[in-house]
């Protein structure tokens, strides 16, 4: 199985949404580095608006990663509730 | 009672739909293939441009809302840097080195990307990828301000910032970079798309941003810091544009696969030529080391590009060519680059240094195939030497080779003892190349190639001397000629790092900055 990945800015921000994709995805591993975080996941991972939103006490936009991105990779999916990281493979 | 009316919002997929899709239509005044008369030549054969998926569904609207905010914060930071005397805080002087050359190779790649991504989305019939490509025209066009704004922070105090506009078309080793993009603007959209939206953008540019930029943080640069990850934030859109393209064409006609791998093939090929620069940024110029090059190359190339290419695998695609090279490859080229840059430090607008024997010993560790064996005696020679007053700088000039424009510095696959040479005779001429992905990439396309602008065969023309230089007259120091042309100052902007003005400065400025003198 491949691995896909997405890789957030280090900042309060993006404190809850680590959070929200660790719990969200349990075979998820976080790998630090400066200034940055990258969540590696075999085969897939999925970002959930609720449970961001759950941690983060407001609404939350899925489209709001974009300001705290650093790159991910595997297609995309997204909707108003998740984004989807997979490959077919 | 109170009724609660809820407020009728259109969802991502609806809103998608209607501010992207809704924004185009057929043209009947003039036929399309005259509105959009690129779109058809390079063979690419598209049946229904309503396929189109872009899967963040992101519409100028929000664009212009997130694109705003990503600004504030970008500008918030590189004033507090500015205030701060943020540039006394990188590690060590020699560091600034990288950025200038991040500044003079790289950041004009971002203003061609933007004119790139302007006239390929011009060119597409579709609207689905017209707009993406207008997004990404305008980031692009965003990153190179970006940049240029944050490091005129380091303009105001270090040499080597000042005409990185200037020096991009004319110095020896910035034609490296600019003719990459030279070939890839002067292709047709859909090569462009699968040139720099798929190979370099998803495949190679995660090597660039994600260790270098992760390092300028581990250096204590909060300016190339913030520029770096205001720029990524982008990435993972153009990413996402990239391998949209490649599936897009792919689904569309089985007629376009063989087009398309030789894109692939040719493109990721170039891309990672052009990235020798930041191999040998990562390994030599960055005094605290975050990983080496060939780790980061594993990680970003080989496991996820691995990952893309099995993916891919499905539509017929197979992994570009010449990766077995590649494979061997990365225990030496930043090693070799570094040092052809040692050499010719002399035309170079940056500082080059031997590194210090801890440096060494990453190195050691980091290459145990290689560095001890290859670069370290040589490394050491070197600096002893300097050190009895011998230091060389290389004044005659390198063989280039006529697709990469890289010197011939690059050694055999499997030899790292034999310079590779590979050479073609096409119409009375004889052309020199580094590889053979280069020289194959050359007979694919001979009468593109052919009009290169080599630096090095322009200086011999005569055409790198400023107007009414007189090369006959006697006396006459060709190097010194091509530093005015290039506007590059002897003795301020070149040689070693050890002795520079820079060095000095610096110095003097960080101990101002923690004294009371």
């Amino acid at each position: 199985m491949s691995k896909v990945f997405i890789a957030l800015q280090t900042n309060d921000d993006t404190r809850s949404i680590i959070q929200a994709i660790l719990a969200d995805n349990p075979h998820a591993i976080a790998n630090e580095q400066p200034a940055m975080v990258k969540i590696d996941a075999e085969g897939s991972l999925v970002v959930r608006r609720s449970s961001i939103e759950e941690l983060i006490g407001r609404d939350f936009d899925l489209q709001e990663l974009h300001i705290n991105l650093i790159s991910l990779t595997g297609h995309v999916d997204e909707t108003d509730d998740e984004l989807t990281l997979s490959w077919n493979t | 009672m109170d009724m609660k009316v809820s407020k009728k919002k259109l969802g991502l997929k609806e809103k998608y739909q209607h501010m992207t899709r809704g924004l185009g239509w057929e043209t009947t005044y003039q036929s399309m293939d005259e509105v959009f008369p690129y779109a058809k030549y390079e063979g690419i054969k598209i049946h229904d441009w309503d396929k189109w998926e872009d899967p963040f569904r992101l519409t100028m609207d929000s664009y212009w809302k997130y694109q705003a905010e990503k600004e504030r914060k970008f500008y918030a930071i590189i004033d507090a840097h500015a205030q701060n005397n943020g540039h006394l805080s990188v590690t060590d002087a020699r560091y600034i080195n990288a950025v200038k050359l991040f500044l003079n190779g790289i950041s004009p790649l971002e203003y061609m990307a933007h004119r790139g991504f302007a006239h390929a989305g011009r060119q597409f019939p579709g609207v689905g990828p017209r707009v993406a490509c207008l997004m990404q025209s305008l980031d692009e066009i965003r990153h190179a301000q970006t940049q240029i704004h944050s490091l005129s922070n380091y303009n105001k105090y270090y040499n080597g910032f000042h005409e990185y506009r200037h020096m991009l078309e004319r110095v020896w080793y910035l034609s490296v970079p600019r003719s990459f993009f030279d070939d890839a603007i002067t292709a047709g959209p859909f090569e462009f798309m699968v040139a720099i939206g798929f190979s370099f953008e998803y495949v190679l540019t995660n090597l660039l941003f994600v260790p270098f930029v992760s390092g300028a943080a581990y250096n204590g640069d909060m300016g190339t810091m913030t520029f770096g990850f205001s720029a990524q934030s982008d990435e993972a859109r153009h990413m996402t544009l990239g391998l949209e393209v490649i599936k897009f064409i792919l689904e569309q006609d089985p007629d376009n696969l063989p087009i398309v791998q030789q894109w692939i093939d040719k493109w990721t090929w170039r891309g990672y030529r052009v990235l020798t620069l930041v191999g040998m940024m990562m390994d030599y110029m960055l005094p605290k080391r975050i990983m080496s090059w060939k780790e980061a190359w594993e990680v970003y190339f080989e496991e996820n590009g691995g990952a893309l290419f099995k993916d891919l695998a499905r539509y017929g695609i197979r992994p570009p060519k010449w990766l077995d090279q590649i494979e061997k490859d990365k225990d030496h080229i930043s090693h070799q680059a570094w040092a052809v840059f040692y050499n010719y430090a002399a035309a170079c607008n940056f500082h080059t240094w031997i590194p210090t024997d801890d440096e060494m010993d990453w190195l050691s560790q980091k290459y145990p195939n290689s560095f001890d064996k290859y670069y370290r005696p040589r490394l050491e020679f070197w600096r002893e030497e300097a050190k009895k007053g011998n230091r060389f700088y290389n004044k005659t000039l390198p063989m280039l080779c006529q697709t990469c424009q890289i010197p011939m510095l690059f050694t055999e696959p499997g030899d790292p003892t034999q310079i590779c040479y590979r050479e073609v005779d096409y119409k009375d001429n004889k052309y020199h190349f580094c590889s053979d992905g280069c020289k194959e990439i050359f007979e694919h396309e001979p009468e593109k190639y052919i009009q290169s602008w080599l630096p090095v065969h322009q200086i011999y023309q005569g055409n790198c001397f400023n107007e009414g230089v007189d090369p006959t007259a006697e006396g006459f120091d060709p190097l010194a000629a091509v530093l005015d042309y290039y506007h590059l100052n002897f003795g301020r902007d070149n040689l070693d790092f050890e002795g520079s003005e820079d060095q000095k400065n610096f110095d003097a400025w960080r101990g101002m900055a923690t004294k009371n003198t």
